[in-house]
């Protein structure tokens, strides 16, 4: 019997950033070796200023490494220029970005369409894709209003839609709950969970708990570098744990 | 659990087995399952204070039952509960107490514990998200109880994530 071996989707190796802004150099990523499987659900965490949004936007070809590499789907990608990247990302990659990056002067509608219609998916696909996603995100009434004219959270939820539009094998997304309240992080889980169980791959930046614990996998980043790696596994058949024991009812 | 049975019985006489029911009715699985034993241990000992009282109920065919009542110094006890601030969040400081002390002594680094507790409360979380989606989402107050549990717990990962950047 012969195996066949599919590739990692994602893979960095020993990857490094260093900003040079004025005069002192600032090292974001240091050395970050970075396996992703296919339809892997990876979440990235640390505190602010670990590097996390840096890492995925070098990952998505949104900013370049200063050394290492970055493989996608088993092609180097860290050599690629800035139109490769473009339809590369265009055919397999959405990105939600930290700060939504909508196009301000088309409506909800036209943004979320827009990916599909760009790798030439028919107009009515590309309609039907829409509908179904701002449905999901409870955001239906407001495929006529202009980016502006929506609140911080019901931007970032377009901008998970249009990340979907194509939906991409791959999926990175910086902080995609952000900005939202309970309910609305709600819908964004149920989405999230969906696409996970459709075999897309996921690595997703994310300070909530709640999505981390969607995924099959913690990385936890620490001055721009790994310093956990691991599966998030029920806490059930460990002794003591559940509800219970975190809220206690008094009485 | 005293103050619960007491108020479960405040709104009406019930016997132990229908306060076992009314408690996981209201809460949903995230309350620890209370168990009948020390349901009954509960109410004897509120007898006992003079907080509730009970009837023996003839039934055909089967054991008398024990209907409990509320009596006027269980609503007075109840009006107090109701009345005083509840406590804060306690610091649990089990962990907290580990990650300073253990790595003292050499027997354990910071960054591991810290790591292993990051995994676990994650478990945990992953845990509530399945409890959330299984429990009834018009059980308004077994849904609010999860979503309460969930706030902690991330709160709880947030001050680890400050330990680590602080500590480790
Ligand atoms: N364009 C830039 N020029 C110079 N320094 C930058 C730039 N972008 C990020 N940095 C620095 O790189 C480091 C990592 O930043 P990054 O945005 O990746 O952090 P983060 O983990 O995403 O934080 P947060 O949780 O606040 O979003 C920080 O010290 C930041 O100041
Ligand atoms: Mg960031």
């Amino acid at each position: 019997m012969s195996m066949v071996s599919t590739p990692p989707a994602l893979r960095t190796v020993n990857l490094v950033k260093i900003y040079q802004t004025g005069g002192l150099p600032v090292p974001a990523v240091r050395g970050v070796d970075l396996t992703v499987r296919p339809g892997e659900f990876v979440a990235v965490m640390g505190p602010s200023g670990s590097g996390k949004s840096t890492l995925v936007h070098m990952l998505g070809g949104l900013d370049t490494r200063t050394s290492g590499e970055i493989w996608v789907e088993g092609t180097r990608a860290d050599t690629l220029g800035e139109s490769a990247w473009a339809l590369l990302r265009r055919q397999k990659i959405g990105f939600v970005f930290q700060f939504f990056n909508l196009v301000d002067n088309m409506t909800v509608a036209d943004n979320v369409e827009l990916p599909a219609l760009l790798v030439g998916a028919s107009p009515k696909h590309a309609r039907e894709r829409r509908d179904y996603l701002l449905g999901e995100l409870g955001l239906s009434g407001k495929a006529d209003a202009a980016p502006a004219q929506l609140s911080g959270g019901e931007q970032q939820r377009v901008a998970l839609a249009r990340a979907l539009a194509n939906q991409p094998q791959v999926l990175l997304a910086d902080e995609p709950t952000g900005n939202l309240d309970s309910r609305n992080t709600k819908d964004v889980l149920r989405l999230l969970g969906e696409v996970h169980r459709q075999g897309q791959t996921i690595v997703l930046v994310t300070h909530d708990a709640r999505v981390a614990g969607l995924a099959d996998r913690v990385v936890t980043l620490l001055d721009g570098q790994i310093v956990d790696d691991g599966a998030v596994l029920s806490a059930r058949r460990r002794p003591k744990s559940g509800a219970g024991d975190v809220v206690e009812l008094r009485g | 659990m005293r103050l619960q049975l007491l108020a479960l019985l405040a709104k009406e006489p019930a016997h132990g087995y229908e306060l076992k029911q009314a408690l996981e009715q209201i809460f949903g699985d995230a309350y620890p399952s209370p168990n009948i034993g020390q349901i009954y241990v509960t109410l004897g000992r509120l007898e006992k204070d003079g907080l509730v009282r009970s009837v023996d109920v003839e039934q055909s065919n089967r054991p008398n039952k024990k209907v409990y009542f509320c009596t006027a110094e269980g609503r007075e006890a109840l009006l107090e509960w109701v009345d005083e601030p509840t406590e804060g969040p306690r610091v649990r400081d089990e962990f907290f107490m580990k990650l300073v002390l253990a790595p003292m002594t050499g027997i354990a680094d910071r960054m591991a514990l810290i790591n292993r507790q990051r995994r676990h409360y994650l478990g945990i979380m992953r845990d509530l998200v399945e409890l959330a989606q299984r429990t009834d989402q018009d059980n308004r107050p077994a849904q609010l109880l999860i979503e309460g549990a969930m706030l902690h717990l991330q709160a709880d990962l947030d001050w680890l994530e400050r330990c680590q950047e602080d500590l480790a």
